[in-house]
């Protein structure tokens, strides 16, 4: 056991574990922050995804001794920032969500996508978007992420 | 086995009678339920232990499934297991609309297993037949109620009263109330019959048919915790399980005191078996710890000895080469025949023959199985679960702790997927064996995803042997197909037989399908669209071939088939089979939508094919685009979906979601497979298991024919026509038919 303080979502933390203790189990056993979630642990499906300083992170694993001072958020705290509301918002006005398993990593995929580029092509967004939803809301989520941005939602893919 | 409950218990000889019994009896029962009682639950099962009930003010009960608050609020209990087919907010739709209520005064509530609800499961697409009428009568004895106790405070006569959202109104004295400030009074009122009641004209609905947004969505995006796996309850530890690689294999011994040593973990043990069902609780081996991840990572370091018994023989290599041997031999049995497939066979112009089969799947739900449970040094037990069956749940957990069903409490909690896995209960006696043998402490049992892929009551596998023959004008005359499935002694595993009325029997002359057995034991059971999202892709891309060596228009000579449809059979429920009239209107409607007469024009390596099927009362037909590269990679470009599902669409923005999710699902399902070897399964998580990423999801264009039937369910019936329209569209585009999956892009290369 080792001593490691964290901040998520704004509020400093000190937590005792492992250091190979997955970030991802720190927050939800630990800190009782349970919006990320547990899909498939090998960073595959990104239902865990938060953001450490701003950059999407797979946080099942992640290592809680590599968290360091990087700024941890999560989808508790995405609202926090106005892009973060927007990508919710947007979510909401396409009703994107069937079971919502997934959603709250794709909403921080979706976020630190837009962060970077702000009015992303279908291209981009199929780059960016490699987190798994098993329930196929995958139509939903790319029009939400152009409500999001403002941009015209329609799918310019090749038909 | 979960499928003979669903189709025997659940499907309604004549509509909706056994819940619609039930649900008259509670309105009854609930009109004369007098005085205030105070909600017990906080919104979702999940977090009522872990946060303390919000201050309520009394409510009036009016019924079991809606109380009326002073204040106006209007508390809807949704019944059924939400697992993402958005049933929690459809089916109070259903109530609010009758009640006339304003959805904004809406407050949905989920509720736990309870008998005074009637049956509470998520298969079949059976919640929208069975609730239809029942649930908008149930919404009509509240508005009733509501009506009376507004006559009884004004003197009026009730024919004189009206409603408009939340309020009675009485339009000759100018008079109105709110729904809240007659609640009171309404309770003490006597019943009125349900059953007897008028219901609203459909041009009269303002709930019904508008796109009303999945409840749980705003919790859902501020990520709070509403799934099975948030449960959080006092003095709980978390737990793993590790079961035998090979199905139903028993402990002999493990490292128990080496894992117990282990920092952090607070227990370790054997759990035995009980009886014989692979999804039932069987032998494996607890570890709890303070923290999930802690019993995961001591899970790294327990030594099982298993005995593994016959099961150790399974090998998906040897199922292969059986199913060649048996589809030579005779067949075993046969499952049904009309006239004389041989000679009509031995006197068609040209004979077409073909071998198709698909793999074992896994239903691979996002989030991995898991259960709370708490057995009480008492005896009873309270359990927290996303389960597709909460009924099931309770009988494992009775027979298996050997405890009585009364005094087992079970919260249904929002299940981050099901398809069908969740009907099984393993994960839930699981959990409360352990919570038992740990001395009686709460436990949160978590699967890895590893467990999931492993241990599941799989989609089975299937060969399907086809000859067809066809006269000098392409017409099909005669249609064998030996199939070749597994069984265990002599009887098929649920969900691996094939339908004897399987189109198109009964609409050609002459036709014999004949079945043979693969000895096999493995778990299966029902997945999304059960039997249909299989045999559907055989049959309809076998007619492809068909149409293709008859030099058919292959959409045009699904509806020459579907014009000589033999005559309805006597006494047959309306809906309960496929009817050619629906069938062939979503055929011409999904040709016309997607432009199917222009694809004479596409580029070589780009296609369209076509599908239909009738499956859960629903029926469908699709079109899709593929754009197959010279490597043999191909993308899916679009998928037009036209479905029949009655004469209303009940959640618009709901029934969109689920048939473009039902596309993606398919779309996926061609790139999956479950083998076995040495008697486990192969593969262990998403990387030897994908599931369809977004950059590969098609564009949906989803229709659906309004007809003069009574609405039916949507979970399901989408999904199955997606494979071989997809497979009928590679083959179009490269002259390659798939006639085996998962899909090996290179055989599809082309120059």
């Amino acid at each position: 056991m080792a001593s490691y303080t964290i901040n998520v979502n704004g509020k400093t933390q000190t937590v005792d574990a492992q250091p190979d203790m997955p970030l991802l189990w720190v927050l939800r056993d630990k800190l009782n922050v349970k919006g990320p979630k547990f899909g498939c642990g090998v960073a595959a499906c990104g239902a865990c995804s938060v953001h450490l300083d701003g950059k999407i992170t797979r946080a099942c694993v992640t290592p809680i001794s590599a968290v360091g001072a990087k700024r941890v958020t999560t989808i508790e705290g995405i609202g926090d920032s106005k892009l973060g509301q927007a990508v919710q918002k947007a979510w909401l006005d396409v009703d994107v969500v069937q079971c919502g398993y997934c959603q709250a990593g794709q909403i921080m995929a979706a976020t630190a996508l837009l962060a970077e580029t702000p009015k992303p092509s279908d291209q981009q967004i199929d780059a960016a978007m490699t987190n798994i939803c098993r329930c196929g809301t995958y139509v939903r989520i790319r029009e939400a992420i152009k409500t999001a941005a403002g941009i015209d939602t329609k799918d310019t893919r090749e038909v | 086995m979960a499928l003979d409950m669903i189709e025997t218990a659940e499907e309604p000889t004549s509509p909706s009678r056994r819940f619609f019994l039930m649900a008259s009896a509670a309105a009854g029962g609930g009109l004369v339920l007098s005085g205030c009682v105070t909600p017990s639950a906080t919104e979702g099962g999940a977090v009522a232990a872990a946060t303390p009930a919000k201050p309520s003010q009394p409510v009036v009960d009016i019924n079991t499934f809606v109380a009326i608050s002073p204040d106006g609020t209007i508390r809807i209990m949704a019944k059924n297991p939400e697992i993402g087919q958005g049933i929690k907010t459809m089916l109070p739709m259903l109530i609010a609309e009758e009640l006339d209520a304003d959805w904004k005064d809406v407050k949905l509530e989920q509720a736990d297993a309870d008998s005074k609800y009637g049956s509470q499961i998520a298969g079949g697409s059976f919640a929208t037949p069975n609730h239809w009428t029942p649930h908008r009568q149930v919404g009509a004895a509240a508005r009733a109620m509501l009506l009376a106790a507004a006559a009884q405070k004004w003197s009026v006569p009730v024919e004189e009263l009206t409603t408009g959202p939340s309020v009675v109104k009485h339009a000759a004295s100018k008079k109105s109330a709110t729904y809240g400030e007659l609640a009171t009074v309404a309770a003490t009122l006597p019943a009125p019959d349900a059953t007897k009641l008028k219901l609203k004209d459909a041009k009269d609905y303002r709930i019904i048919g508008k796109s009303i947004k999945n409840w749980d969505s705003p919790r859902i995006v501020r990520g709070e915790p509403i799934f099975g796996i948030d449960v959080t309850v006092p003095g709980m530890k978390h737990a793993v399980f590790t079961k035998c690689p090979a199905f139903g294999g028993k402990v002999v011994s493990a490292n128990l005191d080496e894992i117990k040593a282990m920092p952090g973990i607070h227990d370790a043990f054997i759990v035995k078996g009980v009886g014989a069902d692979l999804m039932g609780l069987v032998d494996g081996v607890a570890i709890v710890a303070d923290d999930w991840w802690t019993a995961k990572k001591a899970r790294e370091s327990l030594k099982v000895q298993w005995d593994t018994g016959d099961t150790s023989k399974f090998s998906t290599a040897s199922y292969d080469e059986q199913a060649k041997t048996l589809a030579k031999g005779a067949p075993q049995s046969n499952l049904a025949k009309a006239g004389d497939a041989a000679a009509a066979m031995s006197g068609a112009a040209k004979v077409i023959e073909a071998s198709y089969s698909y793999p074992f799947l896994v239903h691979a739900p996002l989030e991995p199985q898991n259960t709370t449970a708490h057995v009480k040094a008492d005896g009873s037990v309270e359990i927290w679960s996303p389960t597709q069956n909460p009924g099931s749940g309770i009988n494992l957990v009775a027979t298996a702790l050997g405890v009585d069903k009364a005094k087992i409490k079970l919260h249904m909690v929002r299940a981050g997927g099901g398809f069908g896995r969740r009907l099984s209960s393993d994960f839930i006696a699981e959990a409360a064996a352990i919570s038992k043998q740990a001395g009686n402490i709460p436990i949160k049992l978590l699967w890895t995803r590893e467990d999931d892929v492993q241990h599941d009551p799989f989609r089975p596998g299937a060969y399907h042997n086809f000859k067809a023959g066809i006269d000098k004008d392409g017409k099909l005359v005669s249609l064998t197909n030996h199939f070749v499935s597994f069984g265990a002694n002599g009887r098929v595993l649920g969900n691996a037989n094939l339908p004897a009325t399987e189109f198109p029997a009964g609409y050609i002359p002459n036709h014999s399908y004949d079945q043979s057995l693969i000895a096999g034991n493995m778990p299966t059971g029902p997945m999304r669209a059960p039997v249909s999202n299989a045999v559907c892709f055989v049959y309809q891309s076998f007619l492809d071939e068909v149409a293709s060596a008859a030099g058919k228009d292959p959409l045009q000579f699904r509806l020459d088939l579907l014009a000589n449809a033999p005559p309805p059979a006597a006494g047959a429920r309306p809906g309960a089979a496929m009817n050619a009239k629906r069938m062939t209107d979503v055929l011409t409607t999904v040709r016309d939508r997607s432009g199917w007469a222009t694809r004479a024009s596409l580029p070589k390596g780009t296609g369209m094919g076509c599908a239909f099927y009738y499956s859960h009362q629903g029926h469908f037909a699709h079109v899709a685009k593929v754009k197959v590269e010279p490597n043999g990679q191909f993308r899916v470009l679009k998928v037009w979906v036209v479905g029949d599902i009655g004469s209303q669409v009940i959640n618009p923005t709901n029934a969109y979601n689920q048939a473009q999710g039902s596309v993606v699902d398919g779309v996926s399902q061609l790139f999956q497979k479950i083998t076995f070897k040495d008697g486990h399964v192969e593969q262990t998580n998403f990387y030897d298991m994908p599931l369809l990423h977004l950059d590969k999801a098609p564009q949906v264009d989803v229709h659906f024919n309004i007809t003069d039937n009574s609405p039916t369910g949507l979970g399901e019936p989408a999904l199955p026509p997606v494979l071989p329209a997809v497979a009928n569209a590679i083959a179009a585009a490269t002259g390659k038919r798939i006639r085996t999956l998962p899909v090996n892009t290179a055989d599809l290369r082309w120059t």
